[in-house]
């Protein structure tokens, strides 16, 4: 599954090379400079390293397979939108609150009001919207670092959503009665496999298209890369950022609407934890804190990554607390391989 | 063209003089530029180089004087205007993107694109051919594959295949601003020779510099700035690198008593 993905993601770019004798080298050594690379190599040896600990557990098996598929496909939609926006250099704290948010918009919508499932989805969808738009019009305009604007709005929104969710309906959580068409998009279950996993790889798919063959895409990797070097060209750098800035709040959004439809419930505090973990995920991925490097296929190893160490934990039988042992010293050999890796991209030839 | 460029500088200055509150940064300054000509910009900080070099660009408009193209009296009012009229600057820190492809690079906020359906792709592979034939054709041997990422180049590399670019979206003044100053002497010939086959397509080149050395390896005219005068202005072989030399350095100590004038440029 892993492989398959990348090499799968990976092929228009090898199969341009027109046939030489030193075709198959030559695409192979592009193949190691690229920025998912190291990436790669990591997931492989987490799965094996996990599969031989749980050996004689379900760690491998169809239903244990589902289980850190699940895991990694919920952040993975949220890395694969927060990918773009790192490579065009900002940040976005902003997106935890987002998923409990979105995931209350929809709660009170159809829990509380009795509204039509898809109205309060769409409701929650262009809250998210107006939001990344806040967030990227305040950053482009006031030159603040996102890092400082998306935090504020972190607070703001989980503030505002506590607040507006206890006035409206005196709780913080409430139930979603999840029938018809929506519950098919975002609830639908093949066994133990969520829909959840067909978003994120169709998403995945869509941004990584949309970052190495669209005009777009490479004014994204400009805006990161060197922005005046962008703006200096006509790249729209603004636009771009605050484009990406929505996108990755909507990305947010849709992560608590699945959340909330597969839970029957909305509840403010869901997704908390996905600041952290998707960065976490975008950078395992190969992308670089400061911008202009970086993949969404990147993302969507990292996301695996997360899934296979976090649910494979639970299989070997140890306590879960090691989970962030894990993730931490992954994250810090993540960090050294890919720089490794970028200057080997980056040596002269 | 080539009939009439022969006898009209491509970009002349007339008298260009440019006055800020409390500061004359250039006066009456005439310089003019002929197709497949290099004029060197000499001068020490201070002289009233960059001031020029923006007023030619179009960022800053002459107090007095007038800019001609073609013989034609133009007035820009912003960088773009003076674009499409095809003078292009390159800086050295606005420069190619090392994190991106040499292709990418090449046609970054022009990308050529293919249709699909509704959708528009950039056209990679137009992208890099024409890419690597352009920078190729300029002398940039070492590039093999367009898909290279930028940051493999040196620097001298990286701003030749800024300045292919430019010429490839029709650039005919190309203004170099210290493009040698952060290089190493190998890196440095090797960009000289890129200014020159420049040239030789067909493009005049200003060329900006403190490095009397470099400036007689390519130059084709001479200006010495002191203070924003042209204090010295001839053509290739009428002074000796020593008189060059001796020029210059009457520059450079005036320059040192005359720190004032930059900070209020630099204020702009």
């Amino acid at each position: 599954m892993a492989t398959d993905t990348t090499t799968a993601a990976a092929g228009p770019q090898t199969s341009t090379e027109p046939p030489q004798p030193a075709a198959l080298t030559q695409a192979a050594k592009r193949f190691t400079r690229r920025p998912e690379f190291a990436a790669l190599i990591g997931l492989l040896v987490s799965f094996c390293f996990f599969a031989y600990t749980t050996r004689g557990s379900d760690f491998v098996s169809l239903d244990g397979s589902a289980a850190w598929l699940n895991v990694a496909a919920e952040l993975g939609i949220a890395a694969a939108c927060v990918s773009l926006l790192l490579i065009a250099g900002e940040f976005d704290l902003s997106i935890g609150s987002m998923v409990g948010t979105a995931s209350m918009v929809v709660a009170i919508g159809s829990g509380y009001y009795t509204w039509p499932l898809w109205a309060s989805i769409v409701a929650a969808l262009l809250v998210a919207a107006v939001i990344g738009f806040i967030n990227g019009y305040v950053v482009v305009r006031t030159g603040l670092p996102s890092f400082i604007v998306t935090l504020a709005m972190q607070f703001v929104l989980a503030g505002a959503s506590l607040g507006l969710a206890r006035l409206i309906s005196n709780t913080t959580s409430i139930s979603v009665p999840v029938s018809g068409s929506a519950k098919t998009v975002f609830a639908a279950k093949w066994g133990q496999y969520s829909v959840t996993i067909v978003w994120w790889i169709g998403l995945t798919i869509i941004a990584e298209v949309v970052l190495i063959t669209t005009r777009f895409g490479n004014w994204v990797y400009a805006t990161g890369g060197n922005p005046n070097s962008a703006r200096a060209e006509g790249v729209p750098v603004k636009k771009v950022k605050i484009i990406l800035f929505m996108t990755t709040s909507i990305g947010a959004a849709l992560v608590g609407i699945l959340q909330t439809l597969q839970f029957n419930s909305g509840d403010v505090i869901r997704g908390r934890g996905i600041i952290f973990t998707s960065i976490i995920a975008v950078v395992i991925g190969g992308a670089l804190l400061s911008g202009g490097y970086g993949s969404a296929v990147g993302a969507m190893i990292g996301a695996m990554t997360y899934g296979i160490v976090s649910v494979g934990i639970f299989f070997t039988g140890w306590n879960s607390d090691w989970v962030s042992l894990f993730l931490g010293v992954l994250l810090f050999l993540a960090v050294l391989a890919n720089n490794y890796f970028r200057k080997l991209a980056l040596a002269r030839r | 063209m080539p009939t009439t460029t022969a006898t009209t500088p491509i970009i002349a200055l007339r008298n260009v003089s440019k006055r800020f509150p409390g500061n004359d940064a250039l006066t009456d300054i005439s310089l003019e530029v002929n197709v497949g000509e290099v004029l060197c910009l000499l001068g020490d900080n201070g002289a009233g180089k960059s001031t020029l070099i923006k007023i030619v660009s179009g960022v800053h408009e002459p107090t007095s004087g007038t800019i001609e193209i073609d013989g034609e009296q133009v007035k820009f009012s912003d960088p773009r205007e003076a674009r499409q009229r095809g003078i292009a600057t390159v800086h050295q820190e606005v420069g190619a993107i090392p994190l991106m492809s040499v292709a990418r690079n090449f046609f970054l906020g022009a990308e050529p694109v293919k249709k699909i359906g509704p959708f528009k792709f950039f056209d990679n592979k137009t992208a890099s051919r024409v890419a690597l034939d352009e920078v190729r054709a300029l002398g940039i041997r070492r590039i093999k594959d367009a898909r290279q990422l930028a940051g493999t180049l040196s620097g001298g590399e990286r701003q030749a295949l800024m300045i292919a670019r430019a010429m490839y979206f029709g650039a005919r003044v190309l203004i170099l601003d210290e493009p040698t100053s952060a290089l190493g002497v190998k890196e440095a010939r090797t960009l000289l020779r890129f200014i020159k086959n420049a040239t030789a397509r067909g493009v005049a080149v200003v060329f900006i510099t403190h490095n009397a050395h470099h400036a007689m390896a390519v130059g084709d005219r001479f200006a010495v700035l002191i203070q924003g005068r042209v204090v010295a202005d001839f053509r290739r072989g009428e002074r000796t690198r020593i008189e060059l030399l001796t020029l210059m350095a009457g520059g450079e100590e005036l320059g040192t008593l005359e720190d004032q004038p930059d900070d209020f440029e630099d204020d702009e």
